[in-house]
């Protein structure tokens, strides 16, 4: 034990002018993980090098499923997504369940009913050929509880060393009835803001699966296909406003980006956040932010205010949204911003996140 | 940890405050030393809900944040050595060095792996004895002596393929150093909780009595805080100066013994640069020369260091309490999250970090 008293007369008296701070980084030359987060480096990736790449030839406005008007105005939703997830097996699924429900709910969001989806397999050399079967299996069985088709795919093989394990790609098509329009853009101030359930349970899973960890229960991810729950929502004959399904970044990326889209504010109520007992301690042990942490059986849902009690009714009827709730509101007040009153009355801006999660050192 | 959600209530919070208001007649300035206890100021808004007499400096408690330029770049050359698994804590990762981060190092092919604990390190070091293993020890005497048991652990074992790269600061030497500077406005300490759980309350009488400070051991929940500010507003009012724990249930007067034991073996007192401070004399920790072998600085001799540093950042005077930091030119423009300028801004610990994050909507202009 020192006495630091004893030695600070030794201190010379600091000199603040000469303290400096490093060059930022402002850009990076290469890829790195986070331009793969689904946060802020993901979209800036999207909007400076895959847009100005494209031309003329893009047609996207960003959301998780095009939609495209064929014929005498029937209205398809496309979408296209690939899975890299590690481990390949986690509590709740793998990444076979995840590739099938990721698309099916992405065509989900625009409001259609999925119909055919394609698979395509990136198989790394030395990967056990039980291992794909296993993840094969689980493509047909999600599938088949989904409702939908597997109608082509394609089979790739990378050197050993150039992957790992199994990626999968899968794209989906699905048809949007007449009337229905949940773009992000659409939300209006004083709209309510639901979730359909607990909040940060895939991404918990995972990581506790990925990294070892124990939080004294096995958290299962909640993987799900989600559109018969937007099925029973829309039959409520309410307009809904705006869907989303928040896996990477969690809700926060997904309350951000509909905020930005419809330039309005929204603010959640923190107490009101469905988070279990295991996601919050796993939260608190690692740092980290349970509004950040993925989703993959879970949508948010802006409704006008006066329906949400009967679109809430809607979504408690049914499987996959017996905890659904109300987090907050959409307000006129700071636009494309999204702020949460916190549990003691204050409040905090709540971030796009801007790659990885990062776990906090203490 | 459900027992902790009774150190959230609302309603006991609001007790608090209204005490806290109640026991102010005058402006008092208080320094939360630790980075851990400014993330939980700004992520509950509790600043918000002081009064406005009472002001809140941030300290240099964030250890990713006062982990010396020289030292990432150095992290940063070793993780980049073919052979050379590099070890870190997440928050790690993004902190820039001159030119690069971790991130930019496992991009370009470098073995960069985020553990939750060193002994996951060493763990790989036993399973890959072919392999150089490096494990990033920074952080303050909370942190130390799990890295300590590694190192000790790793002698024990012989495996001879693991070091640390070490870079740990100490509370009471920088408490020192921030009342030594003829700029200081802080009239008393919230002392970082964990570290004290460790290195217990010994060593802040001394402290509380050379500065007529305040020092109130305090915790990190909602109600920890609050306590820790209540006590300390209440001595400043009676004019006393005195150490008082508010953290019972995880400080002792004497700290954790065993801990302290193996501190005090695998490592010893040195100089240390803070990045954003300076110099401060006998302000961290080194191995001893029974465990010089496991120091990586000494394993991969780095040559060759030469700190590209920026002007516009004001990062020192945030750590110092002098400047709240939407007061720097660069806040929220030039220095963000995305593009940080300093350290303070990539940890979430960091104060910067804090206020970008969740305090834009009174600071800065969202769009």
């Amino acid at each position: 034990m020192q006495d630091v008293t004893a030695v600070v007369d030794d201190v010379p008296d600091l000199d603040f002018e000469g303290w400096v701070c490093p060059v930022p980084l402002r850009d990076v030359p290469s890829v790195v993980m986070g331009h793969g987060g689904g946060g802020a480096m993901s979209g800036e990736l999207i909007e400076h090098l895959f847009l100005p790449a494209y031309g003329a030839a893009a047609a996207a406005d960003l959301g998780d499923s095009a939609v495209l008007t064929v014929g005498s105005g029937t209205r398809l939703a496309f979408s296209t997504d690939s899975f890299v997830v590690k481990p390949m097996f986690f509590p709740g699924g793998s990444i076979g369940e995840l590739a099938v429900n990721g698309t099916v709910n992405d065509l989900a969001m625009s409001g259609a009913t999925p119909l055919f989806l394609s698979t395509a397999f990136i198989l790394a050399e030395g990967t056990a050929l039980s291992d794909v079967g296993r993840i094969a299996q689980a493509v047909g069985r999600a599938a088949e509880d989904a409702g939908v088709r597997l109608v082509t795919g394609d089979t790739k093989v990378v050197e050993h060393g150039s992957g790992d394990g199994v990626y999968l790609n899968t794209s989906g098509i699905g048809v949007i009835p007449p009337g229905v329009d949940v773009h992000a853009r659409r939300a209006l101030p004083g709209d309510a803001v639901l979730v359909s359930g607990d909040i940060g349970v895939h991404g918990v899973a995972v990581m506790s699966c990925r990294e070892g960890l124990e939080f004294g229960t096995t958290v299962k991810s909640d993987t799900a296909a989600l559109h018969g729950l937007v099925a029973a929502m829309l039959a409520t004959g309410t307009d809904l406003h705006v869907l989303r399904d928040p896996t990477r970044g969690g809700v926060s990326a997904s309350l951000n980006e509909i905020a930005r889209a419809s330039d309005v504010g929204i603010e959640l109520v923190e107490r009101l956040l469905p988070v279990p007992p295991a996601v919050h301690d796993a939260c608190s042990l690692l740092g980290l932010d349970p509004l950040q942490v993925a989703n993959e059986g879970k949508l948010i849902a802006i409704v006008p205010a006066g329906d949400a009690d009967r679109v809430l009714a809607a979504m408690r009827a049914h499987p996959l949204g017996r905890s659904a709730c109300r987090i907050g509101s959409c307000v006129p007040d700071h636009a494309g911003m999204v702020v949460a009153k916190t549990g003691l009355g204050g409040s905090r801006v709540i971030g796009l996140p801007i790659g990885e999660q990062l776990p906090r050192i203490c | 940890m459900k027992y902790l959600e009774e150190f959230s209530d609302p309603d006991l919070a609001k007790k608090l405050i209204e005490q806290i208001h109640a026991a102010t007649t005058r402006k008092w300035a208080l320094m939360e030393v630790c980075g851990g206890q400014t993330h939980s100021i700004i992520r509950h808004g509790i600043d918000q809900l002081l009064p406005d007499s009472v002001e809140m400096i941030h300290g240099p408690g964030c250890p990713v944040c006062v982990t010396p330029l020289e030292t990432i770049d150095r992290a940063l050359a070793i993780a980049a050595r073919p052979g050379v698994v590099f070890c870190s804590f997440g928050d790690m990762l993004r902190v820039p060095g001159s030119s690069q981060d971790l991130f930019s190092i496992k991009s370009a092919g470098g073995d960069v792996r985020v553990v939750y604990s060193p002994l996951d390190a060493l763990k790989i070091a036993r399973e890959n004895p072919d392999r150089e293993v490096v494990f990033f020890g920074i952080g303050f005497e909370t942190t130390a002596p799990a890295n300590a048991m590694t190192v000790y652990q790793a002698q024990r074992l012989g495996v001879r393929n693991f070091s640390l790269l070490v870079s740990h600061v100490l509370v009471p030497p920088a408490i020192a150093a921030i009342m030594e500077s003829s700029t200081c406005r802080v009239q008393a300490f919230l002392a970082a909780g964990h570290v004290c759980s460790v290195m217990g309350t010994a060593e802040y009488p001394a402290l509380a009595r050379k500065y007529k400070v305040p020092i109130v051991v305090t915790g990190f929940e909602p109600l920890d805080i609050l306590e820790g500010v209540r006590r300390t507003v209440v001595q400043l009012e009676a004019g006393r100066h005195e150490v008082e724990n508010a953290y019972p249930r995880a400080v002792r007067e004497e700290g954790n013994v065993p801990a302290m034991e193996m501190l005090a073996d695998v490592f010893e007192v040195t100089d240390r640069t803070w990045r954003g401070i300076g110099a401060i004399p006998r302000s961290g920790w080194q191995l001893s020369e029974k465990y010089r072998a496991f120091d990586a600085e000494q394993r991969f001799d780095v040559t060759d260091i030469h700190t590209a540093e920026s002007s516009l950042c004001r990062s020192g005077e945030v750590l110092q309490g002098l400047i709240k930091p939407h007061l720097c030119e660069a806040f929220g423009k030039e220095c963000t999250p995305r593009n940080p300028l300093g350290a303070t801004m990539v940890s979430s610990e960091g104060a910067c970090a804090a206020y970008y994050t969740h305090r834009r909507l009174e600071l800065v202009d969202a769009k």
